[in-house]
């Protein structure tokens, strides 16, 4: 029996669909994953079913019956579940508080918060999570908060839950476990849906998979009918070359610029520890860690935004420590880890994103502070062009473009204004395979030219397959750091999450 | 001591309105709505309290009043904040120069002029027998306005509800995440708006200390300052119901200061300043720490608007 | 350059601030109904008050020089991202300021005097604001709170030096006549019109320039739509919080030194009449654009002066004006409505019988 069945579902936004017609089903009982690239519209389809989105048209069924699904409640009320990809959680709330809401157990007409811990204890030990029920949110690691989520969505009654990309933000240890809580979880009956980019993940965990592409659905399968190859170009519509063709390293690579014993104290912990590290001309250096031991804070030193910290930092070898922000950019190309925080102004037109950061060059400015707008425009042009970045033109405010594009700007202007150095934070988080393609050629290009580049990702697969060097940051500290061929991807894990640590400096 | 006593029971009276103000100010914000329109539920809930008295000679009808003319201008900004997304200090600001020049406007169609009212019905005080017995707290609370009473119902109210019920932790996560708990099927609009209302009913409340429960007349913008006053004293509280009412007393405290020295040869202009200037150094000391609400003044938009 | 401005008004904003203020006139009308009058009696009034002679035009471009920069004032607070409610007080400070200048500083030509007296306004004004955007920057205190209080604040200490250390000569509480060398001119007789208004055209023109074309400008903006942008390209928001602040301060304290220099010749406490709060109103009717502004400082020169006309021949208070204020405010800052609206009529236009849409 099909546990959901989607047909002919279409929504559209501002005229454009973002889901065309599309027929969906999922066993019962089944981990069913829903293939496809950023915007192909695996995630509206979803937050239809749940409710957050309502169809044009189409109808839904579930176990056969058909529903209407008008918001998350009735969702819930139909044993459907979603555990969204930023987590839904509050942080200064307990693990309970966070998981009854919509359905507090209540004594008379209060909360009756005891019994609320009680009634958690419970479910976390019949599903063996080892979770405190009176842990506040924030003291929780990634790979719990996710495991708060599951039983957020369990203790709603979930029959079916749905998981938007799951894995993006664990180490290869905690997605092994969530495969494993997962398996569980068919075991018990559940049907599973997960919703991804990865073909990998695809391949180990589901039982079938749907593809959709650019909004329709491309065909569903079986997962003992597809491999990885098979599963890229039915989602990309065309051959997708999974490798990337390196050159080999250059002979004399010298080092570009190199920090020694950083430590930055934020709240009285040290969040960069004891940091150690060298750019070198000609490679690109990988940092690899969970988000949030010091990824950020290592940006901004290196960026000349933050510079609170103590020991030192040399440029070709000559002193640079303590140089702002806009010294810095003198020197380097900087793709900002978080776009619409630090990377545009939304509110600006394309040619003032295109210099945003590089404004004070001379070729964009006079001595006495005057924007040259001619240039700056004609520049713009060019870079619109170089760049490939699409839009009505260069008085369009960035703001309106799409995130891919948005993305294309600053990778861009990185690229342009750099020189010999470039720092790359997320450089493709959030946009479609094409984009990540083009961005990754781009960054391999620099480093073949002789630039020194420092890429900082929180996707793995990214690291391993575009580093010459890795360096795995722990807790503000650099747990490990060698050519990429040193690594395995458990150890990569186990640097990651702090169960090895060494200090071979090479 | 005596000085003392007299100063703090002047500082308790001073203090009911800014407390009412204040919880008012805490409840929308608790629910992710930065309430900067204070003054302008304030303004309105006095002058409608006295419309309220002089229409029925009754000054608890009055009450009534000021709590309905400040849910009404809650619900209205409630409909341009989070309906129509309107910035929350904007859309607060825009209100309080509405109720300045509008409740002039009503003062001179219902009485023909544009500074005071005339006299009407009050509130009163009372006084009840066993505080009465109690030295001390009965030279500071033994007669004192009902409204005094109100509050610390209110503030009991408040912590209950916010704290013990369901409701009260939903309008908690809205506060801090309306996202999930949008995804868990809570009305987020739902919450914010009956949090608006009744911020803008207590903050009438409010304004109603001011008119009908002090000098029994409504006079232009009589309110003065009081409703952003209320707003440090949210921050300075922690967003908590009985610190929040309790932090009004540092403003009450300048404030009685002021009149038990302004006989004093002190230029009377420096004295009155003073409330203010001792807002501004609470805001110094005051550090907005980790207890906001962590999405106040956010638009919350549902999936697919 | 024709082209720019031919734009600017063909865009969708100067529409939206358009039907905000026809449809605000439309809700006061209603007001003045409720009052027992005849809106278009008391319109009439209000355009006769603005515009009916030579007398009242010049007196409606006279109001419009404080006006204009209060509205200059509160755009420079925007533009860096601060709601400045704070330029009342800052007006304030700085007409006191421009009196004692005015006044005790003696022996110099008007060449040199008159600049003074007006720098004097600006800089004690800017200073004042300064106070808050340092609370700002150093605390991260809401500055809307901040510069309210600050506005009482400088009202009673105001208040308190021209009672007591300036007090004139008299029964009335204001500060001595200003000398004749720091006095501006008046333009045509008995009204407020003063060549201030050249020094306020020539100050929208300055920060139009300063916005687009420079350095300052640039950061300036980039600090107010996304600070932490703007830092991590190298710009230090902090000190353009300041500076920006500081100027809004000094744009408002021109302007009350203006109205002592140009109009009152000395400094009396009810001078400023809530201009800084109309500052607000005007900055958003004009979308923080400088041209924008200018022109809906004219439309409030008007509306005010149209007030006291109305206040004369009807009994509705000009504080209608300040109802009038709250809803332009609130209108165009919310383009929802008029999306909303447009949305309504859209969707009736189309509801014909089988177009029915299933969810």
């Amino acid at each position: 029996m099909n546990a959901v069945e989607m047909l002919g579902i279409t929504k559209r936004f501002n005229g454009v669909p973002a889901n065309d017609n599309v027929d969906f089903y999922v066993e019962k009982g089944e981990i069913h994953s829903l293939l496809g690239e950023n915007g192909a519209g695996k995630t509206t389809l979803m937050n239809i079913l749940f409710g957050m989105y309502r169809a044009d048209s189409g109808i839904i069924k579930i176990n056969g019956n058909e529903v209407r699904i008008t918001s998350p409640r009735t969702a819930i009320e139909n044993g459907i579940s979603m555990v969204h990809q930023h987590f839904m959680l509050v942080d200064s709330l307990t693990v309970t508080e966070n998981i009854v809401l919509g359905q507090e157990p209540k004594k008379g007409p209060f909360f009756d918060l005891e019994g609320a811990f009680r009634q958690i204890g419970e479910l976390a030990d019949r599903y063996h999570f080892k979770v405190d029920p009176r842990a506040r949110i924030r003291d929780l690691s990634v790979g719990v908060r996710q495991r708060v989520e599951i039983l957020k969505a369990l203790y709603h009654q979930a029959e079916i839950l749905i998981l938007d990309e799951p894995t993006a933000v664990l180490t290869p240890q905690e997605v092994d476990d969530l495969f494993t809580v997962l398996k569980g979880l068919k075991a018990d009956g559940k049907t599973v849906i997960i919703i991804t980019h990865k073909l990998k993940e695809t391949i180990a965990v589901a039982d079938s998979v749907t593809i959709l592409r650019k909004g329709r659905k491309i065909t569903r399968l079986p997962i003992s009918e597809v491999d990885e190859q098979k599963l890229a170009d039915l989602m990309v519509g065309r051959f997708v070359d999974l490798g990337i063709r390196k050159k080999d390293l250059r002979a004399d690579r010298p080092v570009k610029i190199s920090l020694e014993d950083i430590v930055l104290k934020k709240n009285g912990r040290n969040v960069l520890d004891h940091v150690s590290l060298e750019m070198r001309s000609g490679e690109i250096l990988g940092i690899a860690g969970v988000e949030g031991n010091g990824q950020t804070e290592l940006i901004e030193v290196i960026t000349g935004i933050e510079r609170g910290y103590t020991g030192k930092m040399t440029l070709d070898g000559n002193d640079i420590t303590g140089t702002d922000a806009s010294g810095m950019l003198k020197v380097l190309g900087h793709i900002p880890e978080d776009r619409g925080m630090r990377g545009y102004i939304s509110s600006f037109t394309n040619w003032e994103n295109l210099i945003l950061g590089y404004h004070t060059l001379p070729q964009y400015m006079t001595g006495q502070g005057l924007l040259r707008t001619k240039q700056i425009r004609g520049e713009a042009e060019k870079a619109i062009e170089d760049y490939d970045i699409r839009t009505e033109g260069i008085d369009q405010l960035t703001g309106s473009l799409s995130g891919g594009n948005q993305q294309k700007l600053i990778v861009g202007r990185a690229l342009k204004h750099h020189n010999g150095v470039l720092v790359a934070a997320q450089p493709t988080r959030g946009v479609d395979i094409g984009a990540i393609e083009y961005i990754h050629s781009q960054l391999m290009d620099v480093r073949d030219k002789g630039g020194a580049v420092i890429l900082i990702s929180a996707d793995l697969d990214e690291i391993v397959k575009l580093s010459d060097r890795i360096a795995v940051i722990y807790e503000g500290r650099i747990a490990a750091c060698r050519p990429a061929s040193g690594f395995t991807e458990s150890e990569l894990g186990a640097y990651m999450l702090g169960k090895m640590g060494d200090s071979d400096e090479e | 001591m005596e000085f003392l006593l007299k100063l703090l029971a002047g500082a308790i009276r001073v203090t009911i309105p800014i407390a009412y103000a204040a919880l008012a100010g805490m409840i929308a914000e608790r629910a992710g709505v930065v309430n900067m329109g204070l003054e302008g539920m304030m303004l309105f809930g006095a002058f409608f309290s006295v419309v309220g008295s002089y229409v029925s000679g009754s000054a608890w009808v009055g009450l009534l009043f000021a709590m309905a003319a400040g849910a009404v201008t809650g619900l209205l900004m409630a409909v341009f904040a989070i309906g129509f997304k309107c910035e929350h200090m904007i859309t607060g600001v825009a209100v309080n120069m509405f109720a300045s020049g509008m409740t002039v406007v009503l003062l001179q169609m219902i009485w023909g002029t544009r500074g005071k009212s005339s006299t009407v019905d009050g509130l009163g005080v009372v006084s009840i027998p066993v505080i009465n017995r109690i030295p001390v707290i009965k030279d500071l609370i033994g007669s004192v306005s009902p409204l005094f009473y109100l509050l610390i119902l209110c503030t009991a109210l408040l912590w209950l509800v916010l704290y013990k019920t369901p409701a009260g932790l939903r309008v908690r996560v809205v506060g801090d995440n309306p996202f999930m708990a949008g995804s868990m099927g809570v009305n987020v609009y739902k919450i914010q708006y009956i949090c608006m209302m009744v911020s803008g009913a207590l903050a009438g409340m409010g304004g109603a200390y001011l008119s009908i429960g002090d000098i029994y007349m409504f006079s232009k913008d009589m309110v003065a300052g009081r409703g952003y006053i209320a707003l440090s004293m949210v921050i300075l509280g922690g967003w908590k119901p009985v610190p929040v009412a309790v932090c009004g007393l540092v403003y009450g405290i300048a404030q009685s200061l002021q009149f038990r020295i302004q006989s004093v040869s002190i230029p009377s202009q420096l004295v009155q300043m003073l409330p203010y200037a001792v807002t501004i150094i609470v805001l110094f000391f005051a550090k907005k720490g980790a207890e906001a609400p962590a999405m106040e003044g956010v638009h919350y938009y549902q999936k697919g608007e | 350059m024709k082209n720019r401005i031919l734009d600017f008004f063909k865009r969708s904003q100067i529409l939206v601030s358009a039907a905000s203020l026809i449809l605000a006139l439309l809700i006061c009308g209603a007001v003045i109904i409720i009052c027992g009058y005849s809106p278009l009696e008391a319109y009439g009034a209000m355009l006769k008050g603005a515009f009916g002679s030579k007398y009242y035009f010049s007196q409606t471009l006279g109001t419009m020089i404080p006006l204009v920069f209060s509205g200059l004032a509160m755009l420079m607070a925007v533009k860096v991202g601060i709601f400045n409610i704070g330029i009342e007080g800052q007006m304030l400070v700085g007409s006191f300021a421009a009196a004692v200048a005015g006044r005790y500083i003696t022996g110099l030509p008007k060449i040199i005097h008159l600049p003074l007296a007006l720098l004097a306004g600006a800089v004690i004004g800017g200073l004042w604001a300064l106070i808050a955007a340092w609370l700002k920057n150093a605390l991260g205190i809401n500055e809307v709170i901040l510069t309210i209080m600050l506005n009482y604040v400088a009202q009673y200490i105001v208040s308190y030096l021209v009672s007591y250390p300036f007090h004139a000569e008299g029964n009335v509480v204001r500060t001595e006549e200003i000398q004749p060398t720091a006095s501006m001119t008046t333009m045509v007789a008995h009204t407020r019109l003063y060549t201030g208004i050249f020094l306020a055209v020539a100050a929208t023109a300055l920060i139009w320039l300063m916005l687009r074309y420079t350095r300052f400008g640039y950061e300036l903006r980039a600090v107010g739509s996304n600070s932490s942008a703007a830092e991590t390209a190298g710009i230090n928001a902090k000190k353009y919080i300041l500076a920006a602040m500081f100027l809004s301060g000094a744009l408002a304290g021109l302007g009350g030194a203006g109205e002592v220099l140009g109009y009152w010749g000395y400094y009396i406490p009810t001078m400023t009449q809530g201009y800084g709060f109309d500052g607000i109103a005007i900055a958003t009717m004009g979308r923080s654009q400088p041209l924008g502004t200018l022109i809906s400082a004219f439309l409030f020169g008007a509306l005010r002066n149209g007030a006291t006309g109305m206040n004369r021949s009807t009994s509705i208070p000009g504080e209608l004006i300040e109802v009038l204020e709250g809803l332009v405010i609130l209108f165009v800052s919310t383009p929802g409505i008029f999306r909303a609206a447009r949305k309504i009529i859209r969707a009736r236009n189309e509801r014909r019988p089988g177009n029915g849409i299933s969810a």
